[in-house]
C-alpha cells in the first residue's frame, strides 16, 4: 500500500462496491419496482388511446356519447399487441368481473364485421348498456391511481369518486398477522432466553447438544417439520393419544387447524433465530461477572436481575427484531395448520401475485405490510434507545 | 498503484466468469416439462419424460409447480421462458391462451382434433387428463354412506366435521347443490347475483364444522385420521391410496365436477418443436392409455380411453356411469369472476 489516504479510501470503495451493487439490484430495485406497479395503471390506455382522449370529457352519467364508443370500436380494431391487450382486460376485469367475456366478444365481433358498417355495441353485448363497464373504463384511463392502495385497506372510490368501504377483510388480515407475529416473538422470548442461559452456562457435550437441537431444525425443511406437527397434534395424533392415556383429559383437544396450531408450530419453527443470537451475546459476558456479584452480597436471583439480564438484552432485542420480521412472511405453516382464521397476510399477496397476477394489488399489500412494519420498527427503536439495534 | 490494478484484476475476471455462466445457461437448455408433482408426475416420469428422453436421445427435465396464472405470466414477460412444456388448469388455460402466453398448438401433429374429446381441444393446448372434484369419505369408519351434498351438510345425520378446499371455486358450486340446485343449473343459478348470496349462505351453516384444505393431499390424511367424516377430494388421489395404503374411500359421483387439465407451451419457447413433439407423444394412443394404470385419471384421447380394461374404468370420471349427475368445471365463469368472489370469500371466511 502506498499510504495515500484517498487511495485508501478508493480501495475501501471498491472493496464494499458489490455490496452496495447487489443491495442495488436484489433489495433496492424490487422494491422501488412494487411501489410502482402499485401505483401506475396505463395499460388500458395503451391498447386505447383513441377511447382514452374521447372518454376524458364525459360526466359520468348515463351512457357516454357516440363519438366514445365509436372511438372504443376503433381501438379493438387497430391490431393490438395481445400480451398487452391481455394486460388492459385483466386490469378491467379485477375491477368489474366479466369484462373479460365482454371484451373478448366485442373484439372478435367488431373485428369480423365489414368495414364500412356501422355497428352498436349494445347489439354486441347488452352489457354495453350498462353505466357502469363505461365509468370503470373512464376510470382505468390515468396513468397513476390509487385503487390498489385503497383496495388493500378495504376502500375503494364509488362512481363520484369519493372513498367508501369495501367488502374485503385486508385489514382485519392484516392485524392477525401482526397479532401472532407478535405472540410467536413473545413465545419464543420466554423460551429462548432460559434455554440460551443455559446452553451458555454448560459446557463439553450438554453444550453441543443444546446447540445441535437447535441447529438441527434449522437445516430441515419448514414443511417437513410442520408436517411433523400435524402428526403430533391432530385429534388422534401422538400428544393427544398420549394425553388421553394418562386421563388428563377425557376428549382430544383440539390442538390443529386452529390458532394454537399455528402458534405452537411457528414458535418451534422460529425459535432458532432467538436462541442463537442471545446465546452469542451470552458468550461474551465474562464469567467472573455473576461470582463477583455474589462475592458483592448479591443474592443469586438479584445478580441475575440487575447483572446478566441486563447485558443479554441487546441479544434478546435482535432475536426478537429477527423472530417478528421473519414470522410476518409466514403463509406455509398457517395454511397446513390453522383455520381458516388464521390465515396470514402473504397468502392474500400470493393469490394475487401468483393466482390472478394482478401485480399492482400485490404491491400495493407488499406496500402496505412494509409500512407498518417500518412504523413499528422506528417505534422499537425510539423505546429502545439503542444507536445501533439491529447490529446489537 | 498495485493494489488496484490487483482489485481491478480481480473484478474483470469476476465479472468474466459471470459472463460466462450466464452465457451458459441461456444457450441449449434441454426441453422442460412441468407437471404438478406427487405420484401423478411420477408416473408421467415413467411413461412419457423418460421413454421420450429416450427417442430423442437428449435428457428431459421436469419439474413442479402448484398453478397460478401469475406463474405464467412472469416466465413469459421475462422474454425467454425456462420452461417449455406446462400441464395447466381450465382457468390458466383461458386465460393464458387470450392473453397470449402460450404458442398455438399443431393439431395436424396430433392426428386432428376429432380423436380427442371436444372439451379437451384448444387453440392453444391439449387435453392431458379429466379429474374429478367430489365428495368423499371412508368407508371404514361412516357405515351409512352419504349420497349426496344434502348429506354433506346434515350434520345431525353425520356428525363431525367436514373438509372443503379453500377458496370460492367448488365451495359455491357444492353449497348451491346442496340447497337443491340441480347441478346442470348451478352456473346458470351462480351467474346471478342474487345465486352468489345464495350460496354464500348456505356456506353459513356449514361454517362451524368445515376445515379448510389447500393441497391436494391434505384431504386424504385428514380423513385417515378421523379428523374429518366427509371432505372433498380429487378422485385420482382417491384411488391411488386406496391402492398403495389398502384403505377404503369412497367418492359421490352424482354431484362431482370434473375439469381437464391441458399440456401448453410457453410463448417464445426455445424448444418449441420438440415441445410439440413432446405432446404428440404424450397424447399417442399407446402411450396414455398407459395412465389409468397407476392413477385413476380420464383420458382425453378418444382411443387411448378405448384401450383401457375394464377393471380401471369404474374409477375414471370418464366412464359412463360416473357422468350421470356430474358437470363440467366452467372456465368461463371463474375466469371472470375468480377475482371478485376470492375477495368476498375472503371477507366471509374473516367475518
Amino acid at each position: 500500500m502506498s499510504g495515500s489516504p484517498a487511495r485508501a479510501r478508493v480501495s475501501a470503495l471498491l472493496l464494499v462496491a458489490p455490496l452496495f451493487l447487489f443491495l442495488a439490484a436484489f433489495f433496492v430495485w424490487p422494491l422501488v419496482m412494487m411501489i410502482t406497479v402499485s401505483v401506475t395503471d396505463g395499460t388500458v390506455r395503451q391498447v386505447m388511446p383513441e377511447t382514452a382522449s374521447s372518454i376524458r370529457a364525459w360526466d359520468g352519467s348515463g351512457l357516454p356519447p357516440q363519438e366514445v364508443q365509436d372511438a372504443l370500436i376503433a381501438d379493438l380494431r387497430a391490431p393490438s399487441e395481445q400480451m398487452a391487450f391481455g394486460d388492459a382486460v385483466r386490469r378491467l376485469n379485477s375491477e368489474v368481473s366479466g369484462f373479460r367475456t365482454l371484451l373478448s366478444r366485442t373484439a372478435s365481433a367488431v373485428r369480423d364485421a365489414p368495414a364500412g358498417q356501422p355497428i352498436h355495441l349494445a347489439a354486441i353485448d347488452p352489457r354495453w348498456g350498462e353505466g357502469r363497464y363505461w365509468q370503470a373504463l373512464q376510470r382505468a384511463m390515468p396513468n397513476y391511481t390509487d385503487r390498489n392502495l385503497l383496495a388493500a385497506v378495504d376502500l375503494k372510490r364509488d362512481t363520484e369518486g369519493s372513498i367508501t368501504a369495501d367488502v374485503s377483510a385486508n385489514r382485519v388480515i392484516m392485524v392477525r398477522t401482526f397479532t401472532i407475529a407478535a405472540l410467536v416473538t413473545l413465545l419464543c422470548a420466554l423460551i429462548g432466553l432460559p434455554y440460551a442461559m443455559i446452553a451458555a452456562a454448560s459446557t463439553g457435550w450438554v453444550r453441543n447438544g443444546m446447540l445441535l437441537a437447535v441447529l438441527l431444525p434449522l437445516w430441515t425443511s419448514l414443511l417437513v417439520r410442520t408436517a411433523s406437527w400435524v402428526i403430533l397434534l391432530q385429534n388422534e395424533g401422538l400428544i393427544n393419544k398420549a394425553l388421553l392415556a394418562i386421563g388428563i383429559v377425557d376428549q382430544p383437544l383440539q390442538l390443529i387447524f386452529n390458532r394454537t396450531g399455528v402458534i405452537i408450530a411457528m414458535t418451534h419453527v422460529l425459535l432458532p433465530f432467538m436462541v442463537l443470537p442471545i446465546y452469542s451475546v451470552l458468550l461474551g459476558i465474562p464469567r467472573n461477572l455473576m461470582p463477583a456479584a455474589s462475592s458483592l452480597g448479591a443474592s443469586r436471583l438479584r445478580a441475575f436481575w440487575h447483572v446478566l439480564l441486563p447485558m443479554a438484552l441487546p441479544g434478546v432485542a435482535s432475536g426478537s427484531l429477527l423472530v417478528f420480521m421473519v414470522a410476518l412472511g409466514y403463509y406455509i405453516t398457517p395454511a397446513l395448520v390453522g383455520g381458516a382464521e388464521d390465515q396470514m397476510i402473504s397468502s392474500v399477496i400470493a393469490f394475487f401475485a401468483t393466482g390472478t397476477a394482478n401485480w399492482g394489488m400485490a404491491g400495493a399489500l407488499g406496500l402496505i405490510l412494509l409500512v407498518a412494519t417500518t412504523a413499528l420498527y422506528l417505534v422499537y427503536g425510539r423505546l429502545s434507545r439503542s444507536p445501533n439495534m439491529v447490529g446489537a | 498503484m498495485k493494489a488496484t490494478s490487483t482489485l481491478l484484476r480481480i473484478g474483470g475476471a469476476g465479472l468474466a466468469l459471470g459472463l460466462m455462466v450466464a452465457g451458459g445457461t441461456a444457450s441449449a437448455r434441454d426441453l422442460t416439462v412441468v407437471s404438478w408433482g406427487g405420484n401423478y408426475q411420477d408416473a408421467q416420469k415413467k411413461i412419457y419424460f423418460e421413454p421420450f428422453s429416450k427417442e430423442i436421445g437428449k435428457p428431459v427435465l421436469d419439474e413442479s409447480w402448484d398453478g397460478g396464472i401469475g406463474v405464467i405470466a412472469a416466465k413469459v414477460k421475462a422474454g425467454v421462458p425456462n420452461w417449455d412444456v406446462v400441464q395447466v388448469e381450465t382457468e390458466e388455460l383461458e386465460l393464458g391462451c387470450a392473453d397470449g402466453f402460450y404458442e398455438k398448438i399443431d393439431w395436424a401433429t396430433l392426428g386432428g382434433k376429432d380423436k380427442f374429446l371436444p372439451a379437451a381441444v384448444s387453440d392453444c393446448g391439449v387435453g392431458a387428463i379429466v379429474w374429478s372434484t367430489m365428495l368423499s369419505y371412508d368407508a371404514d369408519r361412516l357405515k351409512t354412506p352419504p349420497t349426496s351434498w344434502a348429506d354433506f351438510w346434515d350434520t345431525t345425520k353425520f356428525p363431525g366435521k367436514r373438509g372443503f378446499r379453500r377458496g370460492p371455486k367448488y365451495s359455491l358450486e357444492f353449497a348451491l347443490m346442496a340447497d337443491g340446485v340441480k347441478p346442470e343449473e348451478v352456473y346458470k343459478v351462480l351467474g346471478t347475483p342474487e345465486g352468489v348470496d345464495r350460496a354464500f349462505k348456505k356456506l353459513d351453516e356449514l361454517k362451524p364444522n368445515i376445515v379448510w384444505w389447500e393441497a391436494g393431499a391434505q384431504p386424504l390424511s385428514l380423513l385417515a385420521s378421523g379428523e374429518v367424516v366427509m371432505s372433498t377430494a380429487y378422485n385420482g388421489r382417491l384411488a391411488g391410496i386406496n391402492k398403495t395404503e389398502g384403505k377404503n374411500f369412497q367418492g359421490v359421483w352424482p354431484g362431482s365436477i370434473y375439469a381437464i387439465d391441458s399440456w401448453v407451451i410457453l410463448k417464445d419457447s426455445p424448444n418449441a418443436k420438440e415441445a410439440m413433439d413432446f405432446i404428440a407423444f404424450a397424447s399417442a394412443p399407446a402411450n396414455q392409455s398407459k395412465l389409468p394404470d397407476y392413477i385413476a385419471y380420464g383420458l382425453p384421447n378418444k382411443e387411448a380411453a378405448a384401450m383401457v380394461p375394464p377393471a380401471l374404468q369404474k374409477d375414471l370420471p370418464t366412464t359412463q356411469a360416473n357422468l350421470t349427475g356430474a358437470i363440467a368445471l366452467d372456465g368461463a365463469f371463474w375466469v371472470d369472476n375468480v377475482e371478485e368472489l376470492t375477495k368476498r370469500f375472503n371477507a366471509w371466511l374473516a367475518k
